[in-house]
């Protein structure tokens, strides 16, 4: 019945390190600081403990002793404000070179998409010593994306994509838990992160038969039309979308944004809430006909497109964001 | 005080001077409608801690064998609901507001009797859609009400879960506007605002916060209702609809909701320390300014419950910055306790033990709030049972025992009877070392990894929830207690005198229990507030 | 003090819906544009009016009463419940067309034209502010009901006209939270295309 007792949990991402320093330092800050005060309250209690002949003495306060208290504590809490902001900070921004793992939660299970074509369920294998970027999205309720071992977390929405990376440190399998409750099975939608080395990683990738995503991606490009409008040789009645991804687009209303995965996404399934300046809201609906994880073999297929150096006309590949703010590739020439 | 006091059957008070139904039924005297209000809250109290009892109960073991998923979804969602809008809103002010402070600034009565009575009212409307939501099985959206989970997945009974609260709301919202318009206009000549016992500061930082924040929570939960009902969609990511706007439309009430929860509370323990202490409390005015401090800075750091939700970077920072900013004032608070009782002449009466149980979680707690606003720890901890002991430790190792340690302190007030102070110690000591075993692990659990709202779990988490359990029924005996020998006291309790404490503050200086319009000719107040200087000593057994 | 209090919490609650709206109108501001499109100009153009005036024998009501008139503050005071219930009943009219025309949220719900879905967030907006706008009139009108009953049994004069200035005090809240919701909800097309 007792199995091992824990107090800690493992250590197995570059991030875990730093999160467990100022937990520590917290740790002892905050415990030195309420033994003090226990020890004050109860040496008062004592030392000053209710006898006849002794009356207490009337202080009314202490405006020097007052703002010290206030001073030095907020100057600590500004000093870890600092560290943790930085911490989170690293933990937000993925590194750019990130290997890329589609994830759809749903009640009650996780599904990982990687990029060459392997499909997981409640499983997750990655290698040592890489940073793994995770592009999650939820098909139904709000999720929670949490690895302990790894110390991080990030909420995984229906709606769009949101972000999670880390860089595995140590080989193992670690918990894989839903940390926002989402129904019955909430406690039951828990799974395991393989970590292996990075040669035992290949080995496992390349067992299965299975299409990179970017390629069924492609496939789908071709077969649900959006070829017929999305063309890359001449203007279409869509916008080019070669080298489109991060880039930014002018729409009609005047605003310029990145398109970013949400981007994307959001343009395949409500084209009309962004429509790109110089095109017509003609773009067929795509809610409800693609699941997810077509959702993302579409994404990742027009982010491929970046990759191509040659391109189909020169003058097109402009790098992105030019000082002047002008927008390259997404309007009518 | 050589003679013994009149028994208070024998005089004319509050409690004797009608008897019936209707009397109590039908009042609008502040103090009926305050223990009108402690039956209604401490039937929820009972009920909420049921419901917590069988969640620890399914938690002994790592498989969930006790009750179904669902079952338990709805056990921990219930307990939710029915402890904080049910019993720890309402408790401080509801019950020992309502009872003092009117008498404490020398009044008659509140503002608006007839609107305190419908307060009450209320909350005993709301309190039967809550019963009924129960009875017909409750809702399973946890406290919080996420959507789309709420609004277009549960199967359960959100909308009059909703509604309940929502009619609750409004009782809290009519008690905070009756004390601040009592505490502007009703003070008696020569109460100024620099004379006000800090529990009446306290209560009106807390109403402000009532009236502002309570409206924002209403709206949200008809909007989801109204989703739910009438598939609004408003928040439904598949209509284009935003969850987050309503994680940002909650939590803009629910925190500031847990400072509505702690301040009463904070002026309990400033009460109870002056007078055990026999001292003026330290820092007067540092004091009032950092309940106000509080209060308004608790309006700006809600979206700390939501670094991980998908909100940016940026905002994240901001709201990080914040919290540290509200956790100051706190922390003076923490320091001028006990610096009231450097030099004082301390008494051990069981307010007094339930203050120093009171300061010390209440540390414990808001210490480990620095830890959930530092970004980088809260990723790890958030949504684990680190925050449960966090929110615990200051809620119920803070606020319940300031109630309770408030209750105490003004039984003899307001019954006109002393508690046995023997089985008041021995519940004190009982409730703090059920409260540490069952939360402290917890602390653990939560950097281990152990999510909330879990079920089932790892079974490399059971010895501390073993642990947990064993702590919330010794905590569970101790609650019971008081119970007990409160009621006990009402019949054979020690007969009290108008101030046997010894304690400053009006409310002393009238008999116990008072008359029915708490004092015989209206004081006039020409002293400072805790005026120990010139009290006389009285003899209070250490 | 106390109504003003209660008039504070109001505003909390129409400031939630505000919110929402806010948010959801930068993020999707055709839609809000096309769906405000088929709100009737008209109707709410005069709804305005009908409140503004109403909010002026309000005024005059609780003159009226400080100065101990007693049939012309009765008088006002129905002049003035009758101008709600024109509201009321425009608002009723309003509503069956949009009914109709299938603008009601849900399972009904029908646009013709880009991005229905964010056109239908626009009208669970419009429906549940002017619903709880709508309901907050009908308790203003009961109320002020209630005060002209008592008005005409001669309970309020120059020496107790507290209540009649307390109901003033609400009723002018509730006009001016239209007059916020009119231009949100009826004009934003009409000021982007004329």
């Amino acid at each position: 019945m007792f199995q091992t007792f824990p107090v800690w949990p493992e250590r197995a991402s570059t991030t875990a390190g730093s999160v467990d320093a100022l937990f520590i330092f917290l740790l002892t800050l905050c415990g030195l600081m309420a033994i003090m005060i226990f020890i004050l309250i109860l040496v008062f209690a004592a030392k000053y403990r209710r006898s006849r002949g002794r009356e207490a003495e009337q202080i009314e306060g202490s405006n020097a002793l007052e703002l010290t208290w206030s001073g030095v504590p907020l100057l600590i809490f500004m000093g870890i404000f600092v560290w943790g902001a930085a911490i989170y900070f690293k933990e937000r921004t993925p590194p750019q070179d990130s290997a890329e793992i589609y994830t759809v939660a749903k009640q009650w299970m996780w599904k990982f998409q990687h990029m060459e074509g392997q499909r997981e369920i409640n499983e997750l294998h990655v290698p040592i010593g890489r940073d793994v970027k995770m592009i999650m999205t939820s098909q139904d309720v709000i999720h929670s994306f949490y690895v302990p071992a790894f110390r991080i977390k990030q909420d995984v929405l229906p709606g769009r994509y949101t972000v999670a990376w880390f860089r595995a440190t140590k080989a193992g399998r670690y918990h894989l838990f839903c940390a926002e409750y989402c129904g019955t099975s909430h406690s039951g939608m828990i799974g395991d992160v393989v970590v292996m080395q990075p040669a035992q990683y290949e080995q496992w990738l390349s067992g299965g038969p299975a299409a990179p995503l970017a390629q069924t991606g492609k496939q789908l490009f071709l077969s649900l039309g959006c070829s017929t409008c999305h063309r890359f040789d001449v203007q279409g009645r869509g916008p080019n979308l070669m080298n489109a991804y991060n880039r930014p687009v002018l729409l009609d209303d005047g605003r310029t944004i990145t398109a970013d995965e949400n981007y994307l996404r959001e343009s395949i399934l409500t084209p009309a809430v962004k429509v790109v300046s110089g095109f017509k809201p003609i773009m067929p609906i795509f809610q409800g006909i693609i699941s997810e994880e077509q959702l993302n073999a579409l994404v990742a297929y027009i982010k491929s497109l970046n990759q191509s150096p040659e391109g189909t006309a020169g003058t097109r590949n402009t790098p992105t964001g030019s000082p002047t703010g002008q927008p390259q590739m997404m309007q009518v020439q | 005080m050589a003679t013994s006091p009149t028994p208070a059957a024998e005089r004319e008070n509050y409690l004797n001077t009608e008897y019936g139904i209707r009397s109590w039924l039908l009042t609008t005297d502040h103090k009926r409608i305050a223990l009108l209000y402690l039956l209604l809250i401490t039937f929820f109290f009972f009920i909420g801690g049921f419901f917590a009892l069988l969640i620890r109960l399914e938690l002994l073991t790592p498989a969930g064998d006790l009750v179904q998923a669902d079952t338990y979804n709805k056990l921990f969602t219930m307990h939710g609901q029915v402890m904080v809008f049910f019993f720890l809103i309402p408790a401080i002010p509801a019950v020992l507001g309502n009872f003092l402070i009117p008498i404490m600034i020398g009044a008659k009565d509140l503002a608006f009797p007839r609107i305190n009575l419908f307060s009450w009212y209320l909350l005993v409307i709301g309190g039967l859609l809550m019963m009924y939501t129960i009875l017909t099985g409750g809702a399973d959206t946890g406290w919080t009400f996420y959507p789309p989970f709420s609004t277009a997945f549960a199967k359960s009974q959100v909308v009059t879960a909703a509604l309940a609260i929502f009619v609750a709301g409004f009782s809290s919202i009519l008690t905070g506007l009756n004390f601040i318009v009592t505490i502007h206009r009703m003070r008696a000549p020569g109460m100024t605002w620099s004379r006000l016992p800090l529990f009446v500061w306290a209560n009106y930082a807390t109403s402000i916060i009532q009236v502002l924040g309570t409206p924002v929570l209403a709206i949200t939960l008809m909007l989801v209702a109204l989703d739910r009902l009438f598939d609004f969609g408003i928040f439904d990511p598949q209509r284009g609809g935003d969850p987050l706007l309503f994680q940002h439309l909650f939590w803009f009430y629910s925190h500031p909701a847990v400072y509505i929860m702690i301040l009463p509370g904070m002026g309990v323990v400033s009460e109870v320390v002056s007078c055990f202490s026999r001292k003026r409390i330290f820092g007067y005015k540092f004091m009032a300014l950092a309940l106000i401090a509080i209060a308004v800075l608790g309006f700006l750091v809600w979206a700390h419950h939501m670094f991980v939700a998908g909100i940016s970077l940026y905002a994240a920072l901001v709201f990080s910055l914040l919290s540290y900013l509200v956790a100051v004032p706190s922390a003076i608070k923490v320091f001028n306790w006990t610096a009231t009782m450097y030099k004082g002449s301390i008494s051990y009466a069981t307010p007094m033990l339930y203050a120093f149980g009171f300061i010390g979680l209440f540390t414990m707690g808001g210490l480990t709030g620095l830890f959930l606003a530092a970004l980088g720890v809260d990723v790890h901890v958030t949504d684990t049972y680190f925050v449960i002991a966090h929110f615990h430790y200051i809620m119920v190792g803070g606020m319940v025992m300031a109630y309770i340690g408030g209750l105490h302190f003004w039984w003899p007030k307001i019954s006109g009877r002393m508690y046995p102070e023997a089985w008041g110690k021995l519940a004190a000591l009982i409730i703090f070392v059920g409260f540490n075993l069952t939360f402290f692990p917890q602390f653990v659990l939560g950097y281990l990894g152990m999510p909330r709202r879990y079920w089932q779990y790892s079974p490399e988490f059971q010895v501390l929830n073993v642990l947990s359990t064993a702590g919330a029924t010794i905590l569970a005996v101790g609650y019971v207690l008081p119970m007990v020998y409160f009621l006990w006291s009402m019949r054979y309790g020690k007969v009290a005198d108008e101030n046997p404490w010894g304690a400053a503050g009006l409310e002393w200086m009238t008999a116990s229990p008072p008359p029915i319009f708490n004092f015989d000719e209206t004081p006039v107040v020409t002293w400072e507030a805790y005026d120990y200087a010139n009290l006389k000593e009285v003899a209070v057994e250490p | 003090m106390g109504m003003w209090v209660f008039l504070i919490t109001e505003i909390m609650f129409f400031g939630g819906m505000f919110t929402a709206y806010m948010v959801y109108r930068y993020m999707y501001y055709q839609a809000f544009v096309a769906g405000s499109e088929k709100m009737d100009f008209w109707w709410g153009t005069i709804n305005t009016v009908v409140l503004i005036c109403s909010s002026l024998t309000m005024a005059l009501a609780v003159r009226s009463s400080q100065i101990g008139q007693r049939k012309a503050l009765v008088v006002l005071l129905i002049i003035t419940m009758l101008f709600g219930c024109v509201f009321m009943g425009i608002k009723a009219i309003e509503y069956t067309g949009h009914w109709k025309e299938h603008q009601f949220p849900g399972t009904n719900f029908h646009f013709e034209g880009p991005d229905p879905q964010h056109v239908e967030i626009f009208f669970s907006l419009y429906w549940a502010m002017t619903g709880f706008h709508a309901l907050h009139m009908l308790i203003g009108i009961i109320i002020v009901g209630v005060i002209a009953f008592y008005s005409w049994r001669g309970k309020y004069g120059p020496d107790y006209y507290n209540p009649v200035e307390n109901v003033g005090l609400y009723w002018h809240f509730v006009d001016m939270v239209w007059i916020y919701l009119y231009p949100l909800l009826y004009l934003i097309s009409h000021k982007h295309g004329g």
